[in-house]
């Protein structure tokens, strides 16, 4: 598959605006500044691309939510708080290709109308929000961010908000409130942002990965775009592969590549040749796949079919020598520690989980904890505001559904099975 | 005091907003970079009064951002090394032990020339190169314990 994501990775300083434009950049949003509005939200919709951010929801529709009314000022808000363990996509893109996020954001916000855009990125990619910031000024420079870009009617002012250590954050909501200076609490939807979100005005809220793909779709077509992969959730993904293969990194592939392809042909298969145990399809919140599911195609829906999630397309691979209690456990301390402690449920129970996950693992488990797990679990699934919560109890869930035997084991014996 | 340096910054980010409480995050972090990586109580007075806020507003959103570091101060080099599920798989546990072991310290604790912090940090995301950690801004990917002794080596 022709590189469309990554295409500039390897290309000598792609993060400068002259060689970004020397190697093809910055035609496509001069084509669709030229086209009706409504026309790029229909080519965006009918390209099929899916939120790239893990919900995979429709983009064009998201935009398709934004009033007409000239008259209100609307906003873009580009999801850069990249926080789910396991995922470093958007991190490539930014730090190599910094003006195909720009080119695509300032295509978004034509075609929603809105004449500020931020870029929430997280305080610990310093070395991101410099290239950002630079690739921001050399756009003003060029006259391609400002007053009637690139010679248009349409102005644009793109500013960067650094997070600052949260990972709520990339719950769209919570990004809202951190911007408007608040603790990043989410907030409860309706009313959703498409309707009142930054400074209650309508806002959308797009992940990068996903902002990257529009100039592509703008100048090769929806039918292009609708061709790569499954007809559901097409395109091409960046798969962001870690743990124990032989070559992590980011890969990128047409959707619906199937794990088995990822972890055994780009990635040279597993580290030291040993047995794959487990492998995290999406991020942590994305309940374990086995290797009976190897040949799942990773696209939105098959993953989904198979109990889990595609997340953001972060593929942790588990060797058979690893502990899957231990596993539980730090996924499990992350959600407690990232808990913004809004929701009762979520922000008493995941501590909960974590105690209990923390005297399993260290062989001071009591009879009855395993129950106990599951129970603390129900209480949490579907008693809070956002997501957070959810993703604490599918991941433990998808853990204790293959691995069950482990935890029993580390209560019974006070000790791991697998050494 | 904040600097005529760090008040024009803030008066900069200002300008990114339509309502001052906005520019808090930047305000805090402006704050924190020229005060050895640390915020103050007087910082925070004061930036509350720059923005229009309450001071306890201001602690409220420096408190709930674990970069900022509010009454957790940290020496000159804040070493955090990730422990979260990608780093562990390849021995991020073992590399704390060792930073500890160099340092001579617990994690969480400063050496007492003031010197060096060890933490450990959730995901940074840059599992590619796990283990990985981060010093003040920089990130140090695809370590092993030679990289950890020759990195200290050089900072000490």
């Amino acid at each position: 598959m022709e590189k469309v994501l990554l295409k500039n990775i390897d290309k000598p300083d792609a993060y400068k605006i002259d060689k970004y434009i020397e190697y093809g950049g910055y035609k496509a949003v001069r084509e669709a500044l030229k086209s009706n509005r409504d026309h790029i939200i229909q080519v965006v919709k009918e390209s099929g691309l899916r939120g790239r951010g893990g919900a995979g929801f429709s983009t064009g529709l998201k935009w398709s939510f934004i009033p007409k009314d000239p008259t209100i000022q609307k906003y873009l808000c580009c999801n850069a708080d990249e926080g789910e363990p396991g995922t470093f996509k958007d991190r490539g893109i930014m730090d190599n290709d910094p003006h195909l996020l720009l080119e695509g954001m300032m295509i978004a916000c034509y075609a929603i109308g809105a004449s500020v855009a931020y870029i929430y990125i997280r305080g610990e990619f310093a070395f991101g929000i410099r290239r950002l910031q630079t690739a921001i000024d050399e756009a003003y420079s060029k006259g391609f961010l400002g007053k009637n870009i690139f010679g248009s009617e349409f102005s644009l002012d793109m500013y960067i908000h650094s997070g600052y250590g949260a990972y709520i954050c990339g719950e769209e909501t919570a990004l809202l409130e951190s911007i408007e200076g608040y603790r990043a609490q989410p907030r409860k939807k309706p009313p959703f942002p498409a309707l009142a979100g930054l400074y209650g005005k309508p806002t959308v809220i797009n992940n990068v990965e996903t902002l990257s793909c529009i100039p592509a779709i703008i100048e090769k077509g929806p039918k292009w775009f609708s061709s790569i992969g499954p007809e559901k959730s097409p395109g091409p993904k960046i798969f962001g592969v870690s743990g124990h293969v032989k070559r992590p990194g980011l890969y990128e592939l047409p959707m619906g590549t199937t794990l088995r392809e990822i972890i055994f042909d780009h990635c040279g298969g597993m580290l030291n040749d040993k047995k794959l145990k487990a492998v995290i399809p999406g991020g942590v919140s994305a309940p374990m796949l086995i290797a009976k599911d190897l040949d799942t195609p990773m696209d939105f829906d098959s993953v989904a079919a198979k109990g889990s999630m595609l997340g953001s397309g972060a593929v942790i691979v588990m060797d058979e020598t690893t502990c899957m209690v231990k596993m539980a456990y730090i996924i499990n301390r992350f959600f407690s520690h990232e808990s913004c402690g809004k929701c009762t449920p979520c922000r008493e129970g995941t501590a909960w989980l974590t105690n209990i996950l923390k005297r399993l693992e260290h062989g001071e488990g009591n009879d009855g904890d395993v129950e106990l797990l599951e129970s603390v679990g129900t209480n949490i699934f579907g008693r809070t505001f956002c997501p957070l919560g959810d993703g604490a109890v599918m991941a433990l869930r998808g853990t204790l559904k293959y691995f069950k035997d482990e935890f029993v084991y580390h209560v019974k014996n006070k000790r791991c099975m697998v050494g | 005091m904040l600097s005529d340096k760090a008040k024009s910054e803030i008066t900069e980010s200002l300008k990114k907003y339509t309502n001052k409480r906005s520019a808090c995050m930047d305000a805090l972090r402006i704050a924190q970079a020229e005060a050895s990586n640390n915020i103050t109580k007087a910082a925070m007075e004061e930036i509350a009064g720059i923005l229009g806020m309450k001071p306890v507003e201001v602690n409220a959103v420096a408190t709930f951002y674990t970069m900022y570091n509010v009454k957790r101060p940290v020496g000159e080099y804040h070493i955090q090394v990730c422990r979260n599920i990608s780093c562990s798989l390849l021995g991020a546990e073992h590399l704390i032990k060792h930073m500890e072991n160099v340092l001579g310290i617990k994690t969480g604790a400063t050496t007492p020339d003031n010197k060096f912090t060890l933490k450990t940090v959730e995901c940074l995301g840059s599992c590619g190169t796990a283990p990985m950690m981060q010093i003040n801004d920089d990130f140090y990917e695809s370590l092993t314990k030679e990289k950890i002794d020759a990195i200290l080596k050089d900072l000490k």
